[in-house]
Parts: C-alpha cells; sequence; structure tokens
C-alpha cells in the first residue's frame, strides 16, 4: 500500500509536476478549441456534399469519408509528420496534429451528419420548398435542426473520442497533457504524473460519458 | 512527380519492408481479435452483473465504466505498461495493450448491453418469471435475446473503432502493422514503408467500415 501512494499518489512528486501538468492541460483545451470548430464544419460539408446532384461530388465526399475513417488516427499522424517534411514541407507538431485531426474527425462526423440528414422525411424539404423558402434556407431552418436532433447522441459520442484523440498528438512531442506527465514521469522516474493526467482527463470528460449513457437509453426505451 | 513516387512509393525499399509489414498485420490481426472477444466477454457479463441489481457491485461497474470510456486509451496503455512496473508489476507490451484495449471495449459494451437490457420492458420479465422460469433463465430465453438484438449496431461500431486502437499499440514497441512501418521508416530514412503500413491498414479497415455501415442500417437501435 506505501509502495502504491509512493509510486501513483506521491503528493511532493505531484506538486512539483503540477505547474507543467497546468500547461499540458491548457495546450489539450487549446487543441480541443481549435480541431473541434474545424471537424464539424468540415463534416458538415462532407454530409452536405453527400446530398448534392452531382455524382462527382457525391462520390467525392463519400470516397474521403470511407478512407480517412478507416485510417487509424495515429498512422495517418505520422505519415503526416514524418512524410511532409521528404516534400519540403516541414510543420509545426501542432499543425501535423491539426491538419491529422481534421481530417479524421470530419470523416467521422461526416459519417453522422449525413445519417441525420437521411433521417429527415423528404416531405419536409418539399414542403418548405413549397412555402417559398429557397433551398438554402430550407435546408437552414427546415432539414439541419431535424437532421442535427436526430444524431446528438453520436455527435456527443463522437466528441468524446475526439477530445481522448488528443492525447496521441504526445507522440509527435506536442506538449499536451499527456506529452507533458511522461517527461515530468521520466525525469522523476515516478508514474504519479501520468496517473495525474489520467485523472484531470477523467475529470475533464465524466460529464460528456454521463451524458452518452443517458442518451444509450433512451435511444432503447423509446419507441 | 517521379521524385515524389521515389519518396512515397520507393518500389525497392517496399519490397524489403513489405515482409516485416505483412509480419505486423498479423500481429495486428490477432491483437484486435483478442481484444474484440475478451472485451465483449467481459462487457457482457458485467452488464449481466448489474442487472442483479446489487448495489455496491453496481456502484463499482459504473465506476470502470466512466473510468475507462472518460480516460483515452492511450493514457490507459501508458499507464499499464510504464507505470505498472513501478509497483512490481511488469507486463509485455502485447499483454499491456491486449488488457487495456480490452478494458476499455469492456465499459462502452457494458453500458451498450446494460441499455438493452434496461429498453426490454418489465412485462416480459414478470411474464417470465409467472411461467415459471428462474432469473437466470428469464435472463436467458426472454430478456437477452431481445436486448442483444438492439445492442449489435452500437456494439460493431464500438470493436470496429477499438480494433483501429491497436495502432496504439505500437508505442508500447508491439510489432504490428504500424510500428513495423515506423522501423521501416527510420531504417530507411524513406517514408515509403509508412505508406505500405497505410495501404495495410487500407486494406484491413475498409471492409470493417463497409460492414459497421451495413449492420448500422440492418440493425438500427429503431425497431
Amino acid at each position: 500500500m506505501e509502495t502504491l501512494i509512493d509510486g501513483f499518489f506521491n503528493a511532493r512528486i505531484l506538486a512539483d509536476a503540477m505547474p507543467y501538468l497546468v500547461r499540458g492541460l491548457s495546450m489539450t483545451l487549446l487543441l480541443c478549441a481549435v480541431a473541434l470548430p474545424l471537424g464539424i464544419a468540415g463534416g458538415l460539408l462532407l454530409a452536405l456534399g453527400s446530398t448534392l446532384r452531382s455524382p462527382v461530388l457525391r462520390w467525392a465526399a463519400l470516397v474521403y469519408t470511407d478512407f480517412f475513417r478507416a485510417f487509424p488516427p495515429l498512422v495517418l499522424l505520422l505519415f503526416i509528420a514524418y512524410g511532409m517534411p521528404f516534400v519540403g514541407f516541414k510543420p509545426a507538431p501542432f499543425v501535423s496534429v491539426t491538419l491529422a485531426f481534421f481530417l479524421n474527425t470530419s470523416s467521422y462526423y461526416g459519417e453522422i451528419l449525413r445519417a441525420g440528414l437521411e433521417s429527415v422525411a423528404t416531405g419536409q424539404h418539399e414542403a418548405a420548398r413549397s412555402t417559398g423558402l429557397s433551398r438554402w434556407q430550407s435546408l437552414r431552418h427546415v432539414i439541419l435542426p431535424q437532421a442535427v436532433k436526430n444524431v446528438v447522441p453520436d455527435l456527443v459520442s463522437n466528441t468524446l473520442e475526439a477530445v481522448k484523440l488528443t492525447s496521441i498528438a504526445s507522440v509527435v512531442a506536442l506538449p499536451e497533457l499527456l506529452y507533458v506527465a511522461r517527461q515530468v514521469q521520466s525525469l522523476s522516474y515516478n508514474a504519479s504524473p501520468v496517473i495525474a493526467a489520467g485523472l484531470i482527463y477523467l475529470v475533464l470528460l465524466w460529464p460528456l460519458v454521463r451524458l452518452l449513457s443517458r442518451y444509450e437509453r433512451q435511444a432503447v426505451t423509446i419507441r | 512527380m517521379s521524385g515524389l513516387v521515389d519518396t512515397f512509393f520507393n518500389l525497392a525499399i517496399m519490397r524489403q519492408y513489405l515482409p516485416k509489414v505483412i509480419e505486423g498485420m498479423g500481429v495486428t490481426v490477432v491483437l484486435a481479435l483478442a481484444v474484440v472477444a475478451s472485451g465483449l466477454l467481459l462487457g457482457t457479463v458485467l452488464a449481466l452483473l448489474r442487472s442483479l441489481r446489487l448495489k455496491p457491485l453496481n456502484a463499482l461497474i459504473v465506476i470502470f465504466a466512466d473510468v475507462f470510456r472518460a480516460v483515452p486509451a492511450l493514457v490507459i496503455l501508458i499507464i499499464i505498461y510504464f507505470a505498472l512496473p513501478t509497483v512490481g508489476l511488469r507486463l509485455s507490451g502485447f499483454i499491456s495493450a491486449w488488457l487495456g484495449l480490452s478494458l476499455v471495449l469492456a465499459a462502452f459494451a457494458e453500458e451498450i448491453v446494460w441499455a438493452g437490457i434496461l429498453s426490454v420492458p418489465r412485462g416480459q420479465w414478470e411474464a417470465a418469471r409467472a411461467t415459471g422460469l428462474d432469473f437466470s433463465q428469464g435472463m436467458r430465453h426472454v430478456v437477452l435475446p431481445q436486448a442483444l438484438r438492439l445492442t449489435v449496431a452500437p456494439l460493431t461500431n464500438r470493436a470496429i473503432v477499438i480494433t483501429k486502437n491497436t495502432a496504439l499499440a505500437s508505442v508500447l514497441a508491439v510489432g504490428e502493422i504500424l510500428y513495423q512501418a515506423q522501423a521501416g521508416y527510420s531504417f530507411s530514412y524513406n517514408p515509403s514503408p509508412l505508406t505500405l503500413g497505410a495501404i495495410a491498414y487500407l486494406i484491413l479497415f475498409i471492409p470493417l467500415v463497409w460492414f459497421g455501415r451495413w449492420v448500422e442500417g440492418r440493425f438500427a437501435w429503431k425497431r
């Protein structure tokens, strides 16, 4: 028990590590603040693309979605971080990570929002158009609100995954929460910083996890 | 253009590392199958235990599910592989990855199966018991068959997501696809092995992405 507390919850080491962990956490939050809106916007464009009449654009959106959903995000990230310098462009870790996240999360959000758009009955669009709304107005005021509402649980679930995903940025040395915790761990030969990082993720994401459980239960009880 | 081909699709280098990447595919497949089998099994067992409605036990199950859903998989793998040895528990990279990813999948699977069990109306339970079935018979023959049908789509998608997380095992030096591709990249200082790794992932995961979409349509949450 003594060794467990010393090894995992060492107060002295945690006190030293705290300023670094706070800095790491703010990098994680910054990454979320940049990557999540980009991913959602990209996903929305993809979903709208898949409803277009032009078969080329529709297929392009579909191929993009499947292609990037098939790649493990870490593979995508390393490919960008290690591969880009060979084409004469050496991105900063933050840029590589943001780009990899955009490609990955936009394809997931795209797939979810596409399902949302498909769940809205075609009569809704026809009714909206017949009241004199333009295509764009009908999409904005009639179709999208219903589409998004139908897939809120999947959007929450994907956002949870996207926030957790920021931890892979540690592999390309972006000083976010996990990277910083591992640095302090290797300097202090003590696991407490990494355990603390895990607890910080837990506190940060616990509300989303609870929300997800509630949605899952609602999804099966409403019939 | 030929420079780009030489850099990313260098056939000589690809031929050299192909056997390693194929070996990596084998490890990825074995790890993924092991994780899916044990994760789904543990998750279902936990959901069944939860249906016994023993308060202290249920509290533990909920804590387990929340922790392993909220903390990023990479953080969990790193704690198991790098932190447990500091308190005297040393596991191999493969076992650590298998254990960590199984626990994550089990946490999600437990919540999904539990939602499925809750979805079966009380009357079904009462009717089963009234015909003389005991708790386990009622569970096995009446409640579970109805509950599991609803959980097929979300469980499949969860399992697919977790198999993509096997790439995280490369951080623990497990010789799966990404690890082999990365090793090839650092030996040859050419990203072609990474391209090869990416192709290997596409071969394994594109069919899974399509399968997931098919299951989604076939066994949607809504009846």
